[in-house]
């Protein structure tokens, strides 16, 4: 009898995609944090389960946490890596908070391509240098995945410290009657960005997100010895959701000028032909101001000399208390209507 | 935006109010006309573009905004609605739908929960978008729900003659399109009608063009006019009616002559005439109106989503209440039904005109025109 | 009912009868609008679209003529 001895040898390199014992804590999820994570995030304390922080004072830290789940991982203008760090940085800017530190978590879906994670991930580090914002511990999992797109979600916690003081720091309660209110720039541009790029829907230019952090327009304010009386970034339902939820909290009658609201022309005609209206649509790096009268054009000349900024405009004050919240605005042939909470899911319209 | 900005400038607006203000002084010195002078604006868009600039405040306290039964998405029947979701749950079928619809309650859900239960249910922007879906998609049925007024059978129609050409056999729409004079006529009908004036959409006549408004003005005596759908193009419009009224006349007028021909688009009704009939089709809030819809022909039934499942039924709702007719025929304002605000509100609509924000009753709501508080809050401010 | 929105046709691709345009709307264009109903509309029009289609080609001529009329109200 005479036997063949050959032994094939296997062209196999290692997976190029994402599989289940990548989120397993074994060997291969060791891989994956030497050879991705550690490597584009010089911060990372990935010996340890969790990050020892170095704060002055801990009575001044801010705390927060978001998460990411956009179906579309890459947009014109953005990503979900660098949206993340954005969202997670403007959060703690907002409260007038130095963003210090970030934690990020990522729920991966089998079958997601190795190079779009390791694209994303740099991509993200990116976002996070240029915030100044150091990626100190983090956690993967793996999800089996039922559909044939594998994604990513991502789940970050913020953490700065409050440079301000009490007096200076923004505060809900601190918004009084007379205050003016203010927009960073032209508004509805992220929401527009998913839009122009959807299937169907596609622009031949598209149209690119806002997608940004506020952390040096924020500090221009501050250097330069502005503390607004209140802040807060529009993300999701776009600045009518802002006005309606500090109008609420804070008890206050918002009154804005429509004609005011800067929207760039190609935003505005994807809202035409959809029937969105751009106050509701969402953000990604604008934010909302409340200030002092007498500091308003400061604002305004302060913020336009940043990027993102060029458009910032007074937009509307707050003219009254209001028990239960009410947001007005002076339409176009001078009458008034109420800016409502958007609806859940904005969805364009056929009517 | 070229043809739209010149219809929104605040100069031309003030001017045609000044006039309107001129011409209702003239009205009110024929003690015959009796006021406020009703003038009822029958397309979803036109109630939009009113609530959106403030129009109806800027009408004189003698005329008012009566919102007519303009909303393809108020007035499609619950059991159709019913049925879509049933269409939705079976296997293999993408269902597609434009936005407006998906918010919208059947009997126990709305098209967003039947897709967080696991229907395949999908927005799209074009009925065409659907046709492109189902050759992408050869092992899926992909139906899409058609919704609309003559405006929107167009596009519907452009689906059904690619889908047709070439030969796409997975595709099918589930019918639900109305047509604007058989309403017109009920409520102009009706002896208790207290409409004195009428904005037609001039999307519907850019279709079917205006001589199908002909008749009704012939019949019973009141202006219809034309009107596009900025603020200009109705102020427009209002003007034109509240002429016709002080000069004692009813005429067919288009305001909106610039896209809206008075034969209409002749391409696309010949179009339609060739895939689709005039059927009875019954409207929520009204009932059955007769020839009111449109019906794929018996040759093309091969695109009826409901020949294809003939074995799906959605079982029949009664109307909810009487109060919702009379307001979509103008007879009473939505304050004046029981149910407004109280049981029937935008976060749990009853009836057909809280449900889409076109609608009558989400427009007052919206707008909150009958809260003391706003009211008081607005009369105040003296911004204008 | 009838979201309908003027564009300027910048671009046609396709042939009869399924010629398709590429739309811009005040700075958005959008392609894939379809001819269907507007058989002679050429590059340069003014259409009115509505869910991915041309319903009409706009007279421009008799639009700035309304807008100008409109405008003496306000003289």
């Amino acid at each position: 009898m005479t036997y063949n001895l050959e032994c094939p040898v296997t062209g196999y390199k290692g997976t190029d995609v994402v599989t289940k014992a990548h989120g397993g804590g074994g060997k291969e999820m060791q891989k994956l944090i030497k050879e991705m994570f550690t490597k584009a995030f010089p911060y990372l304390q990935s010996k340890y389960d969790a990050a020892l922080l170095k704060i002055s004072d801990p009575t001044q830290m801010v705390v927060t946490t978001d998460s990411f789940v956009l179906e579309q991982l890459t947009f014109p203008g953005g990503n979900i890596g660098s949206l993340s760090v954005h969202g997670t940085v403007n959060d703690l800017v907002m409260m007038g908070a130095k963003p210090l530190y970030m934690t990020v978590s990522f729920i991966l879906e089998e079958g997601l391509p190795m190079r779009r994670l390791k694209l994303l991930v740099s991509l993200l580090a990116r976002a996070a240098k240029k915030a100044g914002i150091k990626i100190v511990t983090g956690d993967t999992k793996v999800v089996e995945c039922s559909h044939t797109n594998p994604g990513i979600y991502i789940n970050t916690t913020g953490i700065g410290f409050e440079e301000c003081t009490k007096k200076q720091v923004p505060h809900l309660n601190k918004i009084s009657v007379g205050d003016k209110v203010i927009v960073s720039g032209d508004v509805a541009r992220h929401g527009m960005a998913i839009m122009s790029v959807r299937e169907g829907l596609e622009l031949d230019t598209p149209i690119r997100s806002d997608s940004a952090h506020l952390c040096f327009m924020v500090d221009g304010l501050h250097k330069r010895k502005v503390f607004p009386a209140f802040m807060r970034d529009a993300t999701r339902g776009g600045v009518a959701t802002v006005f309606n939820e500090v109008a609420r909290d804070s008890k206050i009658h918002i009154h804005i000028d429509e004609e005011k609201v800067p929207v760039d022309d190609d935003v505005r005609g994807l809202c035409e032909i959809l029937g969105y209206d751009p106050l509701t649509v969402a953000n990604e790096g604008r934010f909302i101001l409340f200030v002092r009268p007498h500091q308003a054009q400061k604002v305004v000349e302060i913020l336009r000399q940043f990027e993102g900024g060029e458009q910032a405009t007074i937009i509307g004050e707050v003219v009254a208390e209001h028990k239960s919240g009410l947001v007005t605005a002076k339409t176009l042939l001078g009458f008034e209507k109420i800016i409502h909470m958007p609806a859940g899911e904005l969805l364009p319209r056929i009517c | 935006m070229k043809f739209v900005t010149e219809f929104r400038d605040k100069e031309v607006a003030e001017g045609v109010i000044t006039e309107i203000k001129k011409v209702v002084e003239e009205i009110k010195k024929n003690l015959k006309i009796k006021l406020p002078i009703r003038i009822m604006e029958i397309c979803g868009g036109q109630t939009h573009s009113i609530l959106q600039y403030g129009i109806h405040s800027a009408l004189p306290e003698d005329v008012e905004f009566v919102h007519g039964p303009g909303c393809p998405v108020c007035v499609t029947p619950i059991e159709t609605i019913n049925l879509a979701l049933e269409l939705a749950k079976q296997p293999n079928v993408i269902f597609t739908s434009f936005g407006d619809m998906l918010r919208v309650p059947g009997s126990d859900e709305n098209m967003f929960e039947a897709k967080a239960k696991g229907a395949d249910i999908r927005w799209v922007y074009s009925p065409i978008d659907a046709v492109e879906m189902a050759k992408q998609n050869p092992d899926k049925e992909v139906i899409f729900f058609a919704i609309g007024f003559e405006t929107t059978t167009a596009p519907i129609t452009s689906a059904i003659h690619l889908a047709e050409s070439d030969g796409v056999k997975n595709f099918s729409i589930l019918t639900a399109m109305v047509r604007v004079p058989p309403a017109l006529e009920v409520i102009l009908s009706d002896p208790e009608c207290v409409i004195d004036g009428i904005l037609a959409a001039g999307h519907v006549c850019t279709v079917m063009g205006t001589k199908e408004y002909e008749p009704l003005v012939e019949k019973y005596g009141v202006p219809i006019v034309v009107t596009g759908f900025q603020p200009v193009d109705i102020l427009s419009g209002v003007l034109d009616v509240l002429k016709q009224i002080r000069d004692g006349r009813f005429e067919v007028e288009n305001a909106y002559g610039w896209v809206a021909r008075k034969e209409g688009n002749l391409v696309a009704q010949e179009l339609i005439n060739k895939y689709f009939k005039v059927i009875d089709r019954k409207w929520r809030g009204i009932g059955l109106i007769p020839m009111s819809g449109f019906g794929l022909r018996d040759e093309y039934k091969h695109f009826d989503a409901e020949e294809k499942w003939k074995n799906i039924h959605a079982q029949k709702e009664p109307e909810p209440n009487k109060y919702c007719g009379l307001v979509l025929t103008g007879k009473i304002k939505p304050t004046e039904c029981p149910f407004y605000k109280k049981e029937c509100s935008q976060e749990h609509p009853i009836g057909a005109l809280m449900v889409s924000s076109e609608g009558a009753c989400a427009a007052y709501f919206l707008y909150n025109k009958d809260t003391p508080a706003v009211a008081k809050a607005m009369a105040g401010k003296g911004r204008n | 009912m009838c979201l309908g929105v003027p564009g300027k046709i910048v671009k046609i691709t396709g042939n009869e009868p399924f010629r398709t345009a590429s739309v811009n709307f005040g700075g958005a264009v959008k392609g894939d609008i379809s001819l269907l109903f507007c058989p002679d509309a050429k590059v340069g029009n003014y259409c009115l679209t509505h869910a991915g289609n041309a319903l009409e080609v706009i007279d421009e001529k008799l639009a700035l003529e309304t807008i100008t009329l409109l405008q003496t109200y306000s003289t």
